[in-house]
C-alpha cells in the first residue's frame, strides 16, 4: 500500500491547484444538509461530513441525461451524446465508493452502457474516511466500513495531518503533480489502522444484531411476512428511497420534441420502482400494482435478487433511505432485525 | 474500466421502412418492415424488439413473423399505449425505429421430431405466431401440431385468413373459442380451457407452447398438466415493461429475472418459484 502523509495546511493548496485544472466537485454545507455540489474555493469543502443526503451517483448516472439528439424533418438523422467532462469528487465515503464499484459492475456488465462509462471513466474518485456516523448508518454491517480500491486518492484525518492512499495511476499523477507529502511513517501507519477500527466498531452500533451473510436466508423464508403489508400500508409511494440510494440505478427513457416539431431529445431519467406505475404496460394492466408488492421488491432487491449479479448486496448501509422517508418504514436496520425476530419466534 | 468504451450507443435504433399495412381488426394493424441497411432482422421465433417512433418515444413488440430468407419482417400491434397508437397513423413507405431483436427465443431445436401443443389467447396469438409459422415453414420436422386459439369475442380474432388456411389444413388440428360470441358466431363458445377436452395428446413426445394475457396462464398450465405434460416442456412467453431491453432500466424484473435477457420466453419448470411471474 502506498500510504502519502499530507500537512494540513497544504490540502487547500491541493484543491486550489485541482480547481485551477479540473471541475472539482465536493461535499458543502448548505441549509444544515452535507450536498454534493461544484466548489470554486476550498474553503467550501466538507471533510467531515456524517453521511450526504444524496449519494454521488448523480455524477455518473445524473437525474436526467440526454441519450441522444434527434431529428425527424428532412430525414431522420439521430446522434448520440456523450458528456464526459473530466471532473475531480472530493470526499467520497467508503460505502459511497463501494456502490460506485456495483453500478460500475451494472453499467459494464454486458451490453456496456457507454453513456454511464464514459462519465465514469472522466471521473477522478478522491475517498474520505469518516469522522462522524449518521444515526442510519450501518455500512459495517455491510462491509463498507473501509475499501482498499475503487478510488484514486483515499483520506484519513489524522487530526494534525492527513494520510492519503494511493490507489491508481491517475491518483498518484494527481498527488504528485498537485501537492507536497511525505511517506507515512510506521506511527501514522498504525494511527490510521486504530482509526478506521474505531470507526468499525462505533458504526456496528446502530447496526444489525446478527450477521449480514443471513439476511438473503431470512427474506427467502420472509415473503409472506406480515411487516411487508404493515409497513407498506404507511408507504407514500413517494420513490424517495430508491432516489437516494447509492445503489439504486432504474431509470425510464422519454422523448421530448422541440416547439419547432422536427428536432427533439431522447433521455433518460431516475425512476424508481416504488413509485406507482414502474411496472404498467401500455394495455394497463400493473405487474406490481400493490403497495406491498412494491415496497416488498425494493428489500429483495438489495439483500437477495442482485447477489447473482454483483455476488454482493445491493445495500451498502449508508442509512440515507431511513432519513429520506417521510413514513419512516424505509430502515434497512428495523426491517432486517424485525425479520430476524420473526424468524426466531418461529422456532427456525 | 479499462476496456475501451464503445463510441455507439445501445438506445439508438436502426432505421426500418414500412412496406405494407394491413388491418387486422379494429385495433391491430399489421406492420411488414424492412430495416434501411438491407439485412434481415435476424430474429429468432418469440423474440421482441424495441420500436421506436422520434418525439414519442418506444415500446416493446413482439415480432409477428418467422425468420426467412426474406429481409422483411412483420410487427402485428395493438393501439394501446402513445407509441403503439402512433404507429397506426403511419403510412407504407414512412420510416420507424427499431432495436433487437432482444430476449430468449422457443425451443425451436428442442422441439424438433416432437409434438406441439400451441395454445395463443387474444393478441398472445402475435408472438406464438412466429413459432406457428416456423413450424409450419418445416413441418416434416416436428410431428403431430395443435393449435388453439381463443378471443374474447369473434372481433377480436386476428390473422383471419390464415386462421381459416389453418383451420382447412389436415396436417395439423386448429381449434378456436371465443368467451362472448356475436348472433352470426357459429363455432366454440367459452374461455380457451373448454378447447382442452376435445383433443388427446400423447404427453411424453409434447411440448405446450402458451402465449396470452395474465390471466390466462394459471388456467392453461393446469389444463397441460392435467393431459400429462410435464413443466418442462411447457413454454411461456411473458409481458411486461421492457423498457431499455438492456437488463437495466429494472422495469420488466420479475424477483430477479430481467423479462427483456432472462425472456421473454421461459421454461415454465424455471419459473415455478418466481412468486410474481404469473
Amino acid at each position: 500500500m502506498n500510504l502519502r502523509i499530507m500537512d494540513k495546511g497544504e490540502l487547500k493548496k491541493f484543491v486550489q491547484n485541482l480547481l485551477a485544472h479540473y471541475r472539482v466537485e465536493g461535499v458543502v454545507k448548505n441549509n444544515g444538509a452535507y450536498l454534493y455540489d461544484t466548489i470554486d474555493s476550498p474553503e467550501q469543502l466538507c471533510m467531515d461530513f456524517d453521511c450526504t443526503r444524496y449519494p454521488p451517483k448523480k455524477y455518473f448516472l445524473p437525474p436526467r441525461e440526454t441519450l441522444f439528439h434527434f431529428s425527424t424533418s428532412p430525414e431522420l438523422e439521430v446522434s448520440p451524446v456523450f458528456e464526459s467532462p473530466p471532473q475531480v469528487i472530493f470526499g467520497i465515503h467508503p460505502y459511497d465508493l463501494k456502490a460506485i464499484a456495483i453500478l460500475d459492475k451494472v453499467f459494464s456488465k454486458d451490453p456496456p452502457d457507454p453513456h454511464y462509462l464514459k462519465r465514469r471513466e472522466a471521473s477522478f474518485l478522491i475517498g474520505v474516511d469518516p469522522k462522524r456516523i449518521s444515526p442510519h448508518s450501518f455500512w459495517a454491517d455491510m462491509g463498507a466500513a473501509s475499501v482498499n480500491e475503487g478510488f484514486d486518492l483515499m483520506f484519513t484525518d489524522l487530526e494534525d495531518s492527513y494520510a492519503v492512499e494511493i490507489g491508481s495511476a491517475s491518483g498518484e499523477t494527481l498527488i504528485s503533480t498537485y501537492a507536497r507529502t511525505q511517506p507515512a511513517t510506521g506511527d501514522e501507519k498504525s494511527k490510521r489502522v486504530t482509526l478506521r477500527t474505531n470507526l468499525y466498531s462505533k458504526s456496528l452500533i446502530n447496526g444489525l444484531d446478527f450477521p449480514s451473510y443471513e439476511i438473503p436466508k431470512l427474506l427467502e423464508h420472509s415473503k409472506e411476512s406480515p411487516i411487508w403489508r404493515e409497513n407498506a400500508n404507511k408507504c407514500l409511494s413517494c420513490g424517495a428511497c430508491n432516489f437516494v440510494c447509492p445503489t439504486c440505478y432504474c431509470f425510464d427513457v422519454q422523448d421530448e420534441m422541440d416547439l419547432d416539431l422536427k428536432q427533439g431529445t431522447r433521455y433518460r431519467k431516475w425512476d424508481g420502482c416504488l413509485l406507482k406505475d414502474f411496472a404498467k404496460v401500455g394495455s394497463g394492466e400493473n405487474f406490481r400494482e400493490s403497495r406491498t408488492a412494491r415496497y416488498r421488491h425494493r428489500f429483495y432487491r438489495k439483500g437477495l435478487y442482485q447477489l447473482d449479479t454483483l455476488q454482493d448486496f445491493a445495500c451498502v448501509g449508508c442509512g440515507r433511505c431511513a432519513s429520506a422517508c417521510l413514513a419512516d418504514i424505509a430502515d434497512p436496520v428495523r426491517v432486517f432485525k424485525k425479520l430476524k425476530q420473526e424468524y426466531r419466534e418461529g422456532g427456525k | 474500466m479499462t476496456n475501451a468504451i464503445a463510441e455507439t450507443s445501445p438506445y439508438v435504433p436502426q432505421w426500418a421502412e414500412i412496406s405494407r399495412i394491413e388491418q387486422l381488426t379494429n385495433t391491430e394493424k399489421l406492420f411488414e418492415l424492412s430495416l434501411l441497411n438491407g439485412r434481415p432482422l435476424g430474429h429468432r421465433p418469440g423474440q421482441f424488439i424495441e420500436l421506436s417512433i422520434m418525439g414519442i418515444g418506444e415500446a416493446p413488440i413482439s415480432v409477428s413473423s418467422a425468420p426467412s430468407e426474406r429481409n422483411t419482417f412483420e410487427l402485428a400491434i395493438r393501439k394501446v399505449g402513445n407509441v403503439t397508437s402512433a404507429v397506426q397513423n403511419f403510412k407504407t413507405g414512412q420510416r420507424v425505429g427499431i432495436r433487437g431483436p432482444y430476449g430468449t427465443s422457443f425451443p425451436v431445436e428442442e422441439c424438433r421430431g416432437k409434438n406441439i401443443l400451441f395454445v395463443a389467447g387474444g393478441i398472445g396469438l402475435v408472438p406464438a405466431r412466429s413459432f406457428i409459422h416456423y413450424v409450419l415453414n418445416h413441418r416434416n420436422d416436428y410431428k403431430d401440431i395443435i393449435i388453439l386459439f381463443g378471443a374474447r369475442n369473434p372481433g377480436e380474432r386476428l390473422f383471419l385468413k390464415e386462421l381459416e388456411q389453418w383451420a382447412n389444413r389436415d396436417d395439423i388440428r386448429y381449434l378456436e373459442s371465443v368467451d362472448r360470441p356475436d348472433p352470426n358466431w357459429t363455432g366454440n363458445v367459452g374461455v380457451i380451457t373448454t378447447l382442452f377436452p376435445k383433443f388427446q395428446v400423447n404427453p411424453a413426445e409434447t411440448y405446450c407452447v402458451v402465449v396470452g394475457p395474465p390471466v390466462m396462464y394459471r388456467f392453461v398450465i393446469l389444463e397441460a398438466r392435467a393431459k400429462g405434460i410435464p413443466d418442462n416442456r411447457i413454454f411461456v412467453s411473458l409481458e411486461r415493461r421492457m423498457k431499455c431491453g438492456l437488463g437495466k432500466c429494472g422495469h420488466c424484473q420479475i424477483n430477479d429475472v430481467y423479462v427483456c435477457q432472462d425472456g421473454p420466453v421461459f421454461r415454465y419448470s424455471d419459473i415455478t418459484d418466481l412468486k410474481e411471474a404469473l
